[in-house]
């Protein structure tokens, strides 16, 4: 449990935790907590202010925006939490095979994810949505089938380097099993660097997640979604600015959470970097690489 | 002891459809007698090092074999507990995430030896390397770069294995601390049943260590002789060697 003791002592691990934490409970017990029927439409109440009854006030047909912000997080984080989940899962598996093993493994594996990333990646999506047809499910297989690929490049990349250490050699010369090897010194080592990029992928996936609610692809009315909220906001966003804010603020909060929380991962697994100034370092030099790097 | 026979290693140049290879190693026999400590000498790229990984059973041989007690290497279960080795760089030779305690029980819990006597053990080993006994807790980066390698020494003998491989294990350490870990391995020799191949440049350091002395170059035995027969070298590419080197 060192991992959770380095993690406990830091401030913004701590805040970044408990806003996660937050938001992922408010998630799962939507139905309990949320003040309101997210799906009830009230004509009446249109573009009402906020009251003690609806906190965040209504949007244009009158539905609680709390109540619909609480039930989006079931859509915009968790659902595509577990997509990411699968899809590094995937990615780690072969990219471990692939850079550990080498030689012929390596080879036809990168050949399949070199097959796999050649493909464009919107239009694959928008081809398997064509096909399964709209829904926030397809569009989130289509995820874990585009992905997985990019994800075995980097996470093999970063095994690689790794399985070119003298202490890796060590425990294959003293005869320790490739599962052993794999589970106690590429794992630890290559975690920092999945915590990394799967972290920067969570604000491009939530991002495409909400892009493809706009264009009805994903996410089908009624049900609330950030995305799908922030553009039924983008309609009125002259007269009624302070409808983006909700939605905008709740994707931008969880967002930098999720941020915060792969840096401190990062540095709380990482022996070298527990001092101050190398924390800052790190934080500047690796976290920007990975983001948006397939839009 | 450690035997290799008809050794050839090759590697491909270049990308997967290429097809051009460079051999590496071309039939290299020798053995390593109970107890002995064998000197590879060779320039960088006369392929000591592909012969150090091969006789680690890291990397097979293209052709030939190298056994151990009979045994070949390339099966784990030969090496467990009967063979070591201790690298050049010993930043990367100690996994960061372990402390010197977890690094030294590695090759153990490899050897399945018994666990309870192991806490002990391992205040022998630090005490054998000239190690204080609070350094069992203590992460490879807050070592210095001798200090780590006698940890490395001190891992690669906890099984007390049959042999052990030294890869330029004292050359990338200051020049004082090279003396001290030298004399370190010489007393460690002395102790008596394990072999010792010890690859390195630099020919005063194998003098210094070694009863027999192998000369390599371009993945071939060029001579090979007893450390006190050194000034009778016949081949010239060794005598150039030598004069380079050192005078005696």
């Amino acid at each position: 449990m060192s991992l959770w003791n380095q993690l406990s002592k830091d401030k913004w691990a701590v805040a970044s935790m408990s806003v996660i934490g937050v938001i992922l409970l408010a998630g799962v017990l939507a139905p309990w907590i949320a003040p309101n029927d997210p799906y009830a439409v009230q004509m009446r109440l249109r573009f009402a202010s906020p009251s003690w009854e609806y906190w965040l006030g209504n949007d244009h047909l009158g539905r609680c925006i709390l109540s619909r912000i609480i039930y989006g997080i079931r859509h915009s984080i968790l659902w595509v939490l577990a997509a990411l989940a699968a899809s590094v899962l995937i990615g780690a598996l072969i990219g471990f095979a692939a850079g550990y093993f080498r030689g012929r493994t390596d080879a036809v594996l990168m050949r399949i994810c070199d097959v796999m990333l050649s493909f464009p990646g919107y239009v694959m999506m928008l081809a398997i949505v064509g096909i399964l047809g709209p829904g926030l499910e397809n569009i989130l297989l289509a995820f874990i089938v585009m992905k997985w690929a990019w994800f075995a490049r980097v996470i093999r990349t970063s095994v690689m380097q790794y399985a070119e250490m003298d202490y890796v050699r060590f425990a294959k010369a003293v005869g320790i099993r490739h599962r052993t090897i794999l589970i106690r010194h590429m794992l630890p080592a290559a975690l920092p660097d999945i915590a990394v990029i799967a972290s920067g992928s969570i604000c491009s996936m939530i991002l495409q997640v909400s892009g493809l609610s706009f264009l009805s692809l994903g996410i089908q009315a009624p049900y609330a979604e950030w995305g799908m909220m922030l553009n039924e906001a983008r309609a009125v966003m002259f007269s009624r600015p302070e409808l983006m804010l909700a939605p905008g603020l709740a994707i931008v909060i969880s967002v930098m959470a999720f941020n915060f929380l792969a840096d401190s991962i990062q540095v709380a697994l990482d022996p070298k970097l527990r001092t101050k100034s190398a924390r800052r370092r790190t934080k500047e030099a690796e976290n920007k690489a990975y983001e948006y790097v397939r839009g | 002891m450690l035997k290799a026979e008809g050794v050839d290693k090759s590697y491909r140049v270049g990308g997967m459809f290429a097809g051009s290879k460079r051999q590496v190693l071309h039939d290299v026999s020798f053995e390593c007698a109970r107890g002995e400590c064998l000197g590879i000498i060779g320039e960088s790229g006369s392929g000591k090092s592909t012969l150090g990984r091969l006789l680690l059973g890291i990397e097979k041989p293209d052709r030939g074999t190298v056994t151990l007690k009979g045994r070949n290497v390339m099966d784990r279960r030969t090496r467990a507990g009967a063979l070591s080795a201790v690298f050049q760089n010993y930043r990367s030779s100690l996994n960061p995430y372990f402390t010197v305690e977890q690094a030294i029980m590695e090759p153990m819990k490899a050897a399945r030896l018994a666990r309870d006597g192991m806490e002990e053990k391992i205040g022998e080993l630090l005490q054998l390397v000239g190690l204080p006994a609070g350094y069992r807790s203590k992460y490879p980066h807050e070592l210095s770069g001798g200090e780590a390698q006698r940890v490395c020494i001190a891992r690669a003998i906890s099984t007390e294995p049959g042999c052990i491989l030294l890869d330029e294990a004292v050359s990338s350490l200051d020049v004082s601390v090279q003396a001290q870990v030298l004399e370190l391995l010489r007393s460690l020799k002395e102790r008596g049943r394990t072999s010792y191949i010890f690859i390195t440049h630099d020919v005063q350091a194998a003098a210094y260590l070694c009863d027999r002395i192998m000369i390599f170059r371009d993945g071939r035995i060029e001579e090979t002789l007893e450390t006190s027969k050194l000034g009778s070298v016949r081949s010239a590419y060794a005598r150039k060697l030598l004069a380079s080197s050192i005078t005696i």
